[in-house]
């Protein structure tokens, strides 16, 4: 298994822009901010950059801030000479662009592939609103079996998730609630983060219902912000200034039906198939990750990784979770330690990634995990999956 | 009395599609359909040219029972519109098969209703006309035309 494609390359640099609440910047701006930081951190020249690819290639204004800019406009604004480039809202969710950056170094195509996400959430629903149906004049594609019956917003979506695991398994509010809290104690350690204040159990349960049974502290917050990380091809690990974060194993798996409401098991998610996938092409085991930084959009999200990446049984999550103490950075598996998007802010999955470097190389400050060696990433929720294993150092 | 399903302030309609136009017009006669295939009598939804399980191009709408079990739900709670009031969306597997699933709007059934009491519980299908489309609308077996 060391001769995975995926372990001929490595992160040799991260960086992000400013991130917060209504920045007023455009998607543009952001991006190249984070970009320049992640190659000047990997030690190289934006010439260097022969590769792009990002999540989704989509239009900041149009898609209301989901979006930042294409590949393309960045490929110009840097006037980059390019062997290769991706940008897509399909693949394995928002890490679909970093595993195909891995594949086009190993493939040959490119050497150093800057990778991106930017979102302006925050900026445009001060602009135009909440309503995520707002401007939809009528429902298509995905949308055309759930806008029309009022299932308008994600909330709705992994809310029937979440009322089932509980249905079924037993779990809590309580339980689920381990996820927000776990996430605000790990951003009072980040002074990045939006929300730092600690939350208490009792904040929680009276926190204002969105759609049952998640309330608005299950929800994560948008910003804006853009994270960058480049992605080299291995050879360069011995020149790069910073300590190498390895690819060790990549899950891109889409097993079973791609849809909101049509998947076979709705206490889980597409996040199955992925975490099968990745722990094949790995010797290590679930029980070697000593950090999982797992989406959260929804904390009902975390809680479905957990259980997928086989850190406990499916529908055992929420015991796994009680109390808080097993996910805590004091714990045996510390998750989303820069406080995920339910507190330090929605930069839609690639926080994750930026984190998982950062504590790779030791370098999170108040927040680091002493020893620091395995990491899984992982991001998407419902239909939309990705993961990837990370490692500090070259591993043979 | 009957039920009021017309519950929300804005109805966001589905866009005009060959492939599923039958399903939107399904109502006007007050029944629900599904496409079917022809040669093994699968039911799929969303609707496809093709039978997904056989690959048959055999497949017709069929008119379903419109009755089904409740899978999951949710209360939205949140005025993403101003002023709209709090409402159920349920995920129903209908009668006809196991993994025939429909999401749509749950109505007749209170609010805060214990989660166990509405998952397992028992639906049938009405229809809400509205500009030309007939939205299939949820409510608890049995309840007044």
């Amino acid at each position: 298994m060391s001769n995975n494609p995926e372990r001929l390359s490595f992160i040799s640099g991260i960086g992000r822009s400013a991130s917060g609440r209504r920045l007023g910047r455009t998607a543009m701006d952001l991006t190249l901010e984070a970009a320049l930081e992640a190659i000047e951190d990997a030690g190289l020249k934006r010439e260097d950059i022969d590769g792009i690819a990002t999540y989704p290639g989509g239009d900041a204004i149009a898609s209301r801030g989901f979006g930042g800019p294409s590949g393309q406009q960045v490929q110009d604004a840097l006037r980059l000479d390019l062997n290769y480039i991706y940008g897509s809202g399909e693949g394995a969710a928002q890490l679909g662009a970093m595993i195909e950056a891995t594949m086009a170094i190993a493939s040959g195509l490119a050497k150093h592939v800057l990778v991106f996400r930017t979102v302006t959430e925050s900026t445009m629903q001060g602009m135009k609103g909440r309503n995520p149906g707002q401007g939809m004049q009528a429902a298509s594609g995905f949308m055309e079996f759930l806008a029309p019956f009022g299932a308008i917003s994600a909330t709705n979506w992994f809310a029937q998730v979440a009322q089932l695991h509980m249905h079924k398994y037993g779990t809590t509010r309580e339980q689920l609630a381990q996820i927000a809290l776990t996430c605000r104690t790990n951003a009072g350690a980040n002074p990045r983060a939006v929300y730092r204040d600690p939350l208490t159990m009792d904040d929680y349960l009276n926190a204002r219902m969105i759609s049952t049974p998640l309330c608005l502290l299950d929800c994560d917050v948008p910003v804006d912000g853009s994270t960058a990380v480049v992605i080299s091809h291995v050879d360069y690990a011995k020149d790069a200034p910073k300590i190498p974060v390895h690819v060790n194993a990549v899950g891109s798996a889409q097993y079973g039906r791609p849809s909101w409401d049509q998947y076979e098991d709705m206490t889980s998610m597409m996040a199955q198939g992925v975490a099968k996938q990745m722990w094949s092409r790995t010797d290590l085991k679930p029980a070697d990750v000593d950090v999982a930084e797992l989406y959260d959009g929804f904390s009902i999200i975390t809680l479905a990784w957990i259980e997928a990446l086989g850190f406990c049984a499916q529908g055992e999550g929420g015991a796994f979770i009680e109390g808080g103490q097993r996910i805590a950075r004091t714990g045996d598996l510390p998750i989303n330690t820069h406080g995920g998007q339910l507190s330090e802010g929605r930069l839609h999955g690639f926080g994750h990634v930026y984190e998982a470097a950062a504590q790779l190389r030791g370098e999170a400050g108040e927040r680091q995990i002493p020893d620091a060696e395995v990491i899984v990433a992982a991001n998407g929720g419902g239909p939309i999956a990705g993961a990837m294993l990370l490692t500090r150092g070259i591993s043979s | 009395m009957s039920l009021d399903l017309d519950i929300l302030t804005v109805r966001i309609p589905p866009q005009d599609n060959p492939e599923c136009e039958f399903f939107w017009q399904s109502g006007a006669d007050g029944k629900l359909r599904f496409k079917c295939c022809q040669d093994c009598g699968y039911f799929s939804h969303p609707p496809t040219p093709r039978c997904p399980k056989c690959l048959s191009t055999k497949v017709a709408p069929e008119a379903v029972s419109g009755k089904g079990t409740v899978l999951s739900f949710t209360v939205n709670v949140q005025q993403w519109i101003p002023g709209q009031a709090p409402y159920m969306i349920a995920l129903v597997t209908m009668d006809e098969q196991p993994d025939l699933r429909l999401t749509a709007l749950l109505v007749g059934v209170a609010l805060d209703s214990a989660p166990g009491d509405v998952i397992g519980s028992r639906v049938e299908t009405r229809f809400l006309s509205r500009d030309g489309i007939y939205y299939p609308t949820f409510v608890p077996e049995g309840s007044p035309a």
